[in-house]
């Protein structure tokens, strides 16, 4: 007893084609809206404190869902598999604290932006090998890509300002006389920044997926040579899709640090994070828009939360919590594999199915 | 100008002008190799045998050389704990057969590898619970490999041997012709010829493949024992020794990714390689370059021979 879409009649094909064409559909984008940008910002998540809520669970599982989009174009939609991710969120973080200090008058937001364009570029020239080869062969190429941009970040000195500490700290920024980033900004400003991003990246990607940008990715991805046969240039296919999920990446790698972190160095882009961001491809579901949120969340969320009830309610220690976690995930991840590959959006479509027929599915 | 120099004339004119740092360099970077062949070895193994990219090669090697050192510590006598170590691998190959990979039979091949990313988190976690995070030393020496160096005298200087190296590299090369014997002339070994060529087809003669993929965890869990023993010794113990496994990838790269020799080859050019690289051009970019100049060469051979050296050349049908 869910909802069916009988009655709801369309009489234009723009109708059909929009967004969220059943009624009900609207209203669950409304209450997630309202969960998003109301109710949780007010009243915070039960059981753990305001401020915690926006700085560990809030903040980042909104930029993390911005990475995983850019990830799951390059990977669920274009096929093209890469263990870089971290170094181009890198690449975004470092890019758009040297356009900062380059134009310090630049507002804060449009550097974003700028370090996401930047991102495009470099991911761009480390997606050329994409043209030759493919899989492993691929995902060793842009490993090469992660361990390179890691070196930079330690070796060329430009990069973070000839800093002492090798790390990059956060200006202090304000648009309309509200304090953007640096340590005096609001959790909630940026908070609010974030989701700002995050909604207007989705609503970018799920259009231009639809279009005839994201058509060629999804032919590339489910047969390059036959893709080709029929008219689709493998160069401009596998390159804008490197292009658009960099922008993407570097679009969260600058957010991460600049409305989250605060500074950040090297390790905040290790390799090790790039398999989280492709464990929350995987587990949300490779080529679906609803599954980066999905993903995002089961990875993020879950394990902080059950560290911090870990913590205060049963007072176990923080080590052990953090390897029971790590289990956790890896047992989710290959309990996913095994009973649906498309991950937690395809399990949210066939219980969708499954309740609109309930109680008589035959 | 001064950068062209840097490139090609200064660092040749070092070699021939210390000829002895230049051998000892190149005896580091064939040290190194052997024991990242050794590293890629455990990889070919199990994507010969069940086409499975095994991503949790390098920590089954961090995994081989806690359990070691840990049995030790318990107080049991050191070839003692490797047999332990050993009957440990074995339940492990058969729970991974058992829980995940059986149900995973005739999936895609990039699903296989994302469950055996999800088997080294699930090992990762567990190694950290039951052993602990800190870094430990190996226990090479209970064990009787050698300590010391010998010098050899060379050119005015000399070049040391680390006796631990010697022999490194003689049960590197041991182990590989064991394994190269193992596959060509044993039943088991023509079995996972077989189950690599095609699972239903070894099946409809009667291979077993659940055994077989057992046998071959077990066999990978060998091999990274013995890795884990050597690059144990040369550094310590510590989940840091994941990072150098990844190093395994270029060399899959180079001598293609279903070729035992290719696989020792691979590691010898990138360990020469990735040494010389450092000590002779390394200065000009600012150090640190070894961590990526295997990649580097991989990225090369990729865009000229992508099957790799001596790797089944890659066919596309449509």
């Amino acid at each position: 007893m869910y909802f069916r879409e009988t009655g709801q009649f369309k009489s234009k094909y723009k109708e059909e084609l929009a967004a969220f064409p059943i009624f009900e559909d609207k209203i669950g984008i409304a209450i997630a809206a309202l969960l998003a940008f109301v109710l949780i910002p007010i009243f915070g998540l039960p059981g753990l404190s305001w401020d915690f809520t926006m700085s560990a669970v809030m903040i980042p599982v909104v930029i993390f869902t911005i990475t995983t989009l850019g990830l799951n174009i390059l990977l669920g939609f274009a096929g093209q598999i890469s263990l870089g991710t971290a170094a181009f969120m890198g690449v975004g973080a470092y890019s758009c604290y040297k356009i900062m200090t380059i134009f310090p008058d630049l507002n804060a937001l449009i550097c974003v932006v700028l370090s996401g364009i930047v991102t495009a570029f470099v991911g761009t020239i480390f997606g050329l090998p994409s043209l030759r080869i493919k899989g492993f062969y691929l995902m060793v190429a842009t490993l090469a890509a992660q361990f390179f941009l890691e070196w930079a970040f330690i070796r060329i000195p430009w990069l973070y300002n000839y800093n002492i500490s090798g790390a990059i700290e956060v200006p202090y920024k304000e648009m309309f006389g509200i304090v953007l980033t640096g340590a005096k900004s609001e959790p909630l400003t940026r908070y609010f920044v974030c989701l700002g991003f995050l909604v207007v990246l989705t609503w970018l990607a799920s259009n231009v997926i639809r279009g005839r940008i994201g058509r060629s990715w999804m032919m590339i991805r489910d047969m390059d040579i036959a893709a080709e046969l029929i008219g689709v240039r493998p160069l401009t296919a596998k390159l804008s899709a490197f292009a658009f999920s960099s922008f993407y990446i570097g679009i969260s790698g600058a957010l991460m640090v600049f409305f989250w972190l605060g500074a950040a160095e090297v390790e905040s882009f290790d390799i090790n994070h790039s398999f989280t961001y492709l464990f929350m491809v995987i587990i949300g579901g490779l080529g679906s828009i609803t599954g980066c949120y999905f993903g995002a969340i089961l990875v993020w969320v879950v394990p902080v939360i059950l560290k911090e009830y870990g913590k205060s309610v049963f007072g176990i220690d923080a080590f052990v919590m953090e390897n029971f976690t790590t289990i956790l995930l890896g047992v989710v991840m290959v309990v996913i594999l095994i009973v649906e590959p498309h991950g937690l959006a395809r399990i949210w479509q066939i219980a969708k199915q499954k309740l609109r027929l309930w109680p008589f599915p035959y | 100008m001064d950068l062209l120099t840097g490139i090609f004339i200064t660092p040749f004119a070092e070699m021939i002008g210390l000829p002895d740092l230049f051998f000892q360099a190149l005896w580091d970077g064939f040290v190194s190799g052997t024991l990242y062949g050794l590293i890629a070895l455990g990889f070919v193994l199990i994507f010969k045998a069940s086409g499975v990219f095994n991503f949790a090669q390098p920590i089954l090697v961090v995994l081989a050389a806690l359990a070691l050192i840990s049995f030790y510590k318990m107080g049991v006598p050191a070839w003692i704990s490797v047999v332990l170590v050993l009957i440990m691998f074995y339940a492990l190959a058969w729970l991974i057969e058992r829980l995940i990979l059986r149900k995973l039979v005739n999936t895609d091949g990039n699903i296989l590898f994302m469950s055996t990313v999800a088997l080294s988190f699930i090992i990762i976690g567990a190694a950290q619970w039951i052993f602990g995070g800190r870094p430990s030393s190996m226990i090479h020496k209970e064990l009787g490999f050698p300590v010391g160096s010998v010098e050899w005298p060379m050119f005015g200087g000399g070049v040391y041997f680390e006796l631990l190296d010697i022999s490194a590299a003689v049960v590197a090369v041991l182990l590989i012709v064991c394994l190269g014997l193992f596959f060509s002339r044993t039943k088991i070994g023509r079995g996972l010829r077989a189950v690599a060529d095609d699972h239903q087809a070894a099946l409809s003669v009667g291979i077993s493949l659940n055994q077989i993929w057992v046998i071959v965890w077990f066999v990978a869990g060998v091999v990274a024992l013995v890795t884990g023993i050597f690059w144990g010794a040369r550094s310590d113990v510590s989940f840091a020794l994941q990072i150098i496994g990844f190093k395994a990838l270029p060399v899959l790269i180079i001598g293609g990714f279903t070729s035992v020799p290719g696989a020792i080859v691979g590691g010898l050019m990138i360990g020469i390689g990735e040494k010389m690289f450092e000590i002779y051009w390394g200065p000009l970019l600012g150090s640190g370059v070894e961590g990526w100049f295997a990649y580097f060469i991989a990225l090369g051979f990729l865009l000229f021979k992508p099957q790799g050296l001596f790797g089944d050349k890659i066919i596309e049908r449509v």
